[in-house]
């Protein structure tokens, strides 16, 4: 049993490029080089650079002690909050822009749920110098107000999806319909693990730097490369992907993934689609997703915009399918205060995203002796307003 | 022989034309198939609605979501459906996306198909490659015909490829675009239809997307063995309704 990627894009029987011959040819090059470029000395040389001098990397590896009383266990906190623009995704658009450049492309496409992958990718092509435009649901433009002002800032074009639920499923089908518009210019630069193969593989590889700075970082505080158990919430799957990534043959590590379940897994406001999805194909692969019986992709819901996604990445389907990750919803609720408490405990806001992995801590005793790695994958900036209407601050 | 390659030994021009079922009534579905069979078209694309149709435009997105919110679903189609071929006779394909047909039941939604008399799939989601692997002695087993598409990027090795396993056409799309764009065909499109049609492939083409009125039919005809308009009769269904379905196919053939 392998948990990741074999030679035809598969996890498992997950995954593939089930897209229309319009993204062929699109694809199809992206999948002939992404390894060799991703292999090249001066393509890596240009990544760890800008990684380091420019998102601020290596992310501090945080032993949360509040947090480890409170629980009575070993809590550090993977500090991808901190990184420039505030979240893991720029991680996968630092890499995605020097892919981009290196194919020849010159106009950037992207399509984005909370607003943090459309500002890392408003910010990177800000960095390089090319056209962005920056697909985004109706109602997270409302909801996500000051990422949108940022994408303007950084000199994108934010357009909104009028079709569908108007959330984060519409952005991304405006985002390929835009593709197969522009195919010989342009590269699309997908937020998560998903979409067609390569995708899922190519941004898991550039999330991956996540749980090879936490081999060493546990080897200096632990004297050990490997924690008990990685925690992190997944919408597509990107940040989750990252911190699993270098721990997904290794068995020892027991990873938990935690989906958003809205207003509660059965109430029709939900969007976690390991309990509520069957296998099907969305946005160009095979994978776990909410749908009808009948085969319409049904509309999530989460409180966090970026978990509002009615799919996962094939790697998490297989991961959930295989039984190797636990999956636990949270809800709203469980959230939002899981959030207030890290504040309070911690002087940390979290993004609500990352709020959801936090509430795991509620709804699961770890032993006095774990040690436990969360991805705390975003600052909750974006988030204040939420916040404040939520608790009435 | 399948009604497809019949249709296709035939020595004229073919007007293929696309709805989406359920659309602009639940229940339009077999009118519009009957009047656009009388009124001189030589083959129908029944589009099978889907929530997230990622190859289409604007007008065949808002017909789908209209179909579904009238309460198309897979079986309500093949329930409609299941007496075509007491009236109709011109071959008939379901063109749809992939999702829907792997809920069904890829060989159940086939066996379906055979059993009412649809004569051919196009699946824009699904790929040359899966098909070929998975699906295609399925199709066979009950003799429908799976019709793949090829546009100006595809490669001359691709296209040969896509040749080699077809039985039935191939699907030309005009230009790099989803559905429903209407500029009109400059002349890298002409070129483009020149340089197909010059590769002598051993299964005919029909162009699709961009085909609007008789000025884009011809242009697109002149080259290829027919052509598919869908955009143009969806809006015209949305103005008109079932009437004048009559006047539509008139204006395309003149
Ligand atoms: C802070 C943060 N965490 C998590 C996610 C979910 O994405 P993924 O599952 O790809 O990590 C998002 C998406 O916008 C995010 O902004």
């Amino acid at each position: 049993m392998t948990y990741n990627i074999n030679d035809k894009g598969y996890y498992g029987e997950f995954g593939g490029a089930y897209i229309p011959e319009m993204l062929y040819p699109n694809v199809e090059e992206l999948r002939q080089n992404y390894l060799k470029i991703m292999a090249e000395p001066s393509f890596k040389e240009e990544f760890d650079q800008l990684l380091k001098d420019y998102v601020g990397r290596p992310s501090p590896l945080y032993l949360a002690k509040r947090l480890s009383e409170k629980y009575n266990t070993k809590i550090y906190l993977k500090r991808e909050d901190l990184n420039h623009t505030g979240a893991h995704k720029i991680n996968n658009t630092i890499g995605q822009i020097l892919m981009a450049q290196r194919l020849g492309k010159k106009r950037i496409i992207a399509e984005t749920g909370a607003g943090q992958h459309g500002v890392a990718t408003a910010t990177v092509c800000a960095l390089m110098g090319l056209e962005c435009i920056v697909y985004m649901g109706e109602i997270d433009i409302a909801r996500q107000a000051p990422n949108v002002a940022r994408m303007k800032m950084l000199g994108a074009t934010v357009v909104p999806a009028l079709s569908g639920s108007r959330t984060l499923k519409d952005a991304t089908n405006e985002a390929i319909r835009d593709w197969i518009n522009n195919p010989v210019n342009t590269h699309y630069i997908i937020g998560s693990v998903v979409g067609p193969h390569p995708y899922p593989d190519m941004v898991a590889r550039f999330q991956a730097v996540v749980s090879e700075e936490m081999q060493w970082q546990l080897q200096e505080k632990e004297g050990k490369t490997t924690p008990d158990y990685v925690i992190a919430c997944v919408g597509g799957g990107s940040n989750a992907a990252g911190a699993f990534y270098h721990y997904l043959e290794n068995t020892d590590v027991k990873l938990i993934a935690v989906e958003a379940a809205g207003k509660g897994v059965n109430s029709g406001e939900s969007a976690a689609t390991s309990a509520l999805g069957k296998e099907g194909v969305i946005h160009g692969s095979k994978t776990l997703l909410m749908q009808t019986g009948d085969g319409q992709i049904t509309e999530p819901y989460s409180i966090s915009a970026g978990l509002d996604y009615p799919g996962i990445g094939p790697m998490h389907a297989h991961l959930y399918k295989t039984g190797r990750a636990e999956f636990i919803s949270i809800t709203d609720d469980q959230a939002m205060n899981a959030g207030l408490e890290l504040s309070k405990l911690e002087g940390i806001i979290p993004a609500i995203e990352s709020s959801h992995a936090l509430a795991v801590f509620e709804q699961k005793k770890f032993k006095p002796e774990d040690v436990v790695v969360l991805s705390l994958s975003g600052r909750g900036d974006k988030d204040l307003q939420n916040y404040i209407d939520y608790f009435n601050l | 022989m399948n009604r497809i390659n019949q249709k296709l030994k035939e020595n004229k021009k073919l007007l293929s034309i696309y709805f989406s079922a359920g659309y602009p009534n639940l229940n339009d579905t077999v009118s519009i198939i009957e009047n656009l069979e009388k009124n001189g078209t030589d083959m129908i694309e029944i589009g099978l609605p889907f929530s997230d149709p990622l190859a289409d435009g604007p007008t065949i997105q808002a017909s789908s979501t209209q179909a579904l919110k009238n309460g198309m679903t897979t079986d309500v189609l093949f329930n409609q459906l299941k007496d075509i071929r007491k009236t109709v006779s011109i071959p008939l394909i379901i063109m749809g996306y992939f999702n829907p047909m792997l809920q069904y039941g890829v060989e159940a939604f086939c066996e379906k198909c055979q059993e009412i008399g649809i004569d051919g799939l196009i699946i824009p989601d699904l790929p040359v490659d899966v098909y070929n692997d998975q699906y295609k002695a399925t199709f066979e087993k009950y003799g429908l015909i799976n019709v793949f598409l090829i546009t100006p990027q595809t490669s001359v090795e691709r296209i040969n490829f896509i040749d080699s396993i077809s039985n039935g056409f191939i699907y030309m799309v005009s230009s790099a675009s989803v559905t429903g764009s209407n500029s009109g065909f400059g002349e890298e499109q002409t070129a483009y239809f020149k340089r197909i049609a010059d590769m002598k492939l051993k299964n005919p083409q029909i162009v699709g997307f961009g085909i609007s009125d008789n000025k884009t039919f011809l242009q697109a005809t002149e080259y290829a063995k027919g052509a598919i308009i869908g955009s143009a009769f969806i809006k015209h269904l949305s103005k008109n309704g079932t009437d004048n379905i009559d006047s539509f196919v008139d204006t395309i053939l003149k």
